[in-house]
């Protein structure tokens, strides 16, 4: 949009910026670098609304949860220094998971730059490799061009976190304002045409496989081609597994949705990866907690990889037909060229798979019969009560599993968790993101005892902001994942893992959240029930068994079809 | 199997680029045996050459790492064989070992170096070739010891016959424009 120019501060040019960018929110924390942009935000408070979080960290978590929500990039403001590095565990969490964000950092006046002055910090240096782009800005000048900049590369192509680091002095300057929205960058291509002849030797080898399957990751999310993965698989017939990050693209009710891939995934997906005869691998980039032992990992099959990012194929696993390009349009092309087919007998063999994973694992998790608390019940029960219409925002660790496994998905864009980096601390504050995405929709944050401490202080966010957030806190006073491994592969010698807990209803009290604790069975569903209904957040904490085990499982460094029941 | 590769890397002129661009390698512990920046033929596009020793299947994924980042226009390898390459050398010698003998005028002479200037107390002399010629005349000069010795960063020119950059910027243009 081209309007008449006018004058204004740097600081005013970024607010104005945001607008045109059509930001609605930003997660931040102001300090000594970045107040003149934080001066200029107060005249705005109309138009964006600013979340104060308890720490930058929970700034940039929070802005990922509300971009894996929405799909348009989440932007948070930190001062600094301190304020700066705070925000980088979750920008690296940004940049492995492919999630948009904008993150604006003050900087020190541009003279003062690499004198040691206070609250500097070489943040340009620091986000590089954790950053998709990230550019200084020392003149106001030079606003408007980086933050359109910024958004059109954060949000196109395989998408990522970039940083602006603002200096002082260019956040006090003044310029005349105009803005252009990004349109193109030379040396960027971020998108290539399908190839149709790749589609045609695809679709060959689709028509003629016996047992093929179907690998989907976020990439099909991001691309929002859910509805044409569900036509692939209808027209083809092919059993289809998801990765992490790739959970509630497809409805789990889906009669080919076969199930999670991975360490803890289903125990079909896992053993026919080395099966099947052709793998069809799409929005995927075949992380190592996917292949198990890579030399081990699909042997049999042909694959075909669709992925935006040229980088991703033939990084891990060899393609032997690669379609680069946009998951909505290469799944679109595929599906024209295949035939109708079915492939009856081999899905039944995911089936037989399921009972047998169903009668030695899942029957135990979610209808136990000892007397401690399981994370699989819990799961399952607040999946039921919530109708499998909620979004699942989890933290890291067991639980995090167990959520995945257990929790059901009628709708795509429903989950929050993270997935490359493994961040703990992340789901209290991106389930704020969450939240504020989807007002109307209900929020459960499922949570350790572990990662709940890393960022508790954002229930003061979520309180100031009365953010009805449902959080499930699976409290078993272990880092359970941790004690998992310790069990399972270093004798049970249980190095720090176990945690004192303090009381937390009382914590969350403190901050005036509403919440209960449960310890025995008969109360769950009672529990779970007032905590659907109840208006505003809400911290339900269940007391599971201290030492249970997610399984299958995949010890680290065996192959796919080394996956253990139990153990 | 490990040899020598030379990445060509055409880039936009942007602060931190170099830094963006060694994290490629730092980040998997490749070492960078040489490097060389400058401005390319066209005006503001620059190109570093890169050289490190790994095998085909690595430096094929470090060159798509490499393309992905933002300000990079075009990242190619090739092997040593593929290239016309020459590194520069200067050798500082004292010049009192050139009255002695017509040892050190021979091995110039020999050598296809130059002599760049002479002082009464030392004399530079230039040659540029591949590594082992400019390492096989050091080791020769320093019989009369070489008081400094430097060497450059590979240059690298491929063998087709015109630099193809000018036309994968049209290609590249048009790209963008049919993308609108």
């Amino acid at each position: 949009m081209n309007k008449e120019p006018m004058k204004v501060t740097g600081s005013e040019a970024v607010i104005l910026s945001l607008l045109e960018e059509g930001v609605e929110i930003i997660f931040g924390y102001p300090g000594g670098a970045i107040m003149p942009i934080y001066d200029a935000l107060y005249d705005y408070d109309k138009k964006i609304t600013h979340i104060l979080t308890r720490h930058e960290q929970g700034a940039a978590h929070a802005a990922e949860g509300y971009a894996k929500i929405t799909g348009k990039a989440g932007v948070c403001f930190a001062t600094s220094g301190p304020g700066a590095t705070n925000l980088i565990t979750g920008i690296a969490d940004a940049m492995i998971d492919s999630i948009p964000m904008v993150c604006i950092t003050g900087q020190v006046a541009s003279p003062l730059l690499g004198t040691d002055a206070f609250q500097e910090s070489d943040v340009i240096g620091i986000s590089m490799p954790v950053t998709k782009w990230n550019y200084q800005i020392t003149t106001p000048e030079e606003i408007p061009n980086a933050i359109a900049q910024a958004f059109y590369i954060a949000q196109s192509g395989r998408p990522g976190p970039v940083l602006l680091d603002i200096t002082k002095d260019a956040q006090f300057g003044e310029l005349e304002f105009n803005y252009k929205k990004c349109k193109k960058i030379r040396s960027y291509v971020h998108e290539t045409p399908v190839d149709p002849f790749k589609v045609k030797e695809a679709a060959e080898l689709i028509d003629k496989a016996k047992k093929p399957m179907l690998l989907f990751g976020q990439g099909v999310i991001i691309s929002n081609a859910e509805e044409e993965l569900k036509n692939f698989i209808d027209k083809t017939g092919i059993p289809a597994a998801w990765t992490l990050l790739g959970l509630s693209a497809l409805p789990t009710s889906h009669p080919l949705n076969v199930g999670m891939l991975g360490m803890h995934g289903n125990y079909g997906p896992n053993v026919k990866t080395n099966e099947a005869d052709l793998i069809i691998a799409v929005g995927m980039r075949f992380d190592d907690r996917v292949t198990g032992k890579v030399s081990a990992y699909a042997r049999d099959a042909k694959v075909i990889h669709l992925d935006i990012d040229h980088a991703e194929i033939n990084k891990i696993i060899k393609a032997d037909v690669a379609i680069i390009g946009d998951a909505k349009k290469s799944l679109k092309m595929l599906t024209d060229n295949c035939k109708n087919n079915e492939h009856k007998k081999w899905l039944s063999e995911f089936n037989k798979a399921y009972d047998t994973e169903f009668e030695k694992v899942i029957d135990k998790d979610i209808n136990p019969t000892k007397s401690g608390l399981t994370m699989g019940e819990v799961i399952s029960k607040v999946s039921e009560q919530t109708k499998n219409e909620a979004i699942l925002v989890t933290d890291v660790g067991q639980h995090q599993m167990v959520a995945a496994r257990y929790f059901k998905f009628n709708h795509s864009k429903s989950l929050v968790t993270s997935g490359g980096l493994g961040t703990m601390g992340y789901g209290l504050p991106a389930s704020m993101g969450a939240q504020l995405a989807a007002p109307d929709r209900t929020v459960v944050a499922v949570i350790g005892d572990g990662g709940f401490q890393m960022t508790i202080q954002e229930l003061g966010t979520i309180a100031q902001n009365k953010l009805p957030i449902k959080i499930v806190l699976l409290n078993n006073n272990f880092l359970g994942m941790v004690r998992q491994w310790q069990q399972l592969f270093f004798e049970k010698r249980y190095s720090f893992t176990e945690l004192v807990n303090p009381d937390f209803l009382m914590i969350a009290k403190g901050f005036g959240i509403n919440g209960q604790k449960v310890t025995s069975r008969e109360d769950l569903d009672t529990a779970v029930k007032e905590m659907v209904e109840f208006d505003g957040p809400y911290l339900l904490e269940v007391v599971v068994e201290k030492e249970d085990n997610v399984f299958p499982m995949v010890p680290s460094g065996a192959s796919v079809s080394h996956i253990l029941l139990e153990p | 199997m490990k040899q020598e590769y030379n990445i060509t890397v055409f880039s936009e002129n942007h602060i931190g680029l170099l830094a963006r661009i060694t994290i490629v390698f730092t980040r998997r512990k490749i070492n960078i045996e040489s490097l060389t920046v400058s401005e390319s033929a066209i005006a503001g596009v620059y190109k570093f050459t890169i050289v490190i020793k790994v095998n085909e299947d690595q430096v094929k994924k470090v060159v798509a790492q490499i393309e992905k980042i933002v300000d990079v226009l075009k990242a190619f390898y090739h092997t040593n064989q593929e290239l016309i390459y020459q590194e520069i050398a200067l050798y500082k010698v004292p010049t009192e070992a050139l009255y002695d003998s017509d040892q050190i005028e021979n091995i110039v002479r020999n050598s296809g170096a130059r002599i760049l200037e002479i002082t009464r107390e030392f004399t530079v002399i230039e040659k540029t070739g591949h590594k082992d010629e400019t390492q096989a005349l050091f080791e020769q000069l320093n019989q009369f010891k070489v008081m400094q010795f430097i060497r450059s960063g590979r240059v690298a020119l491929t063998r087709d016959p015109i630099e193809r950059l000018s036309e994968f910027l049209k290609e590249r243009d048009a790209f963008l424009n049919s993308m609108d």
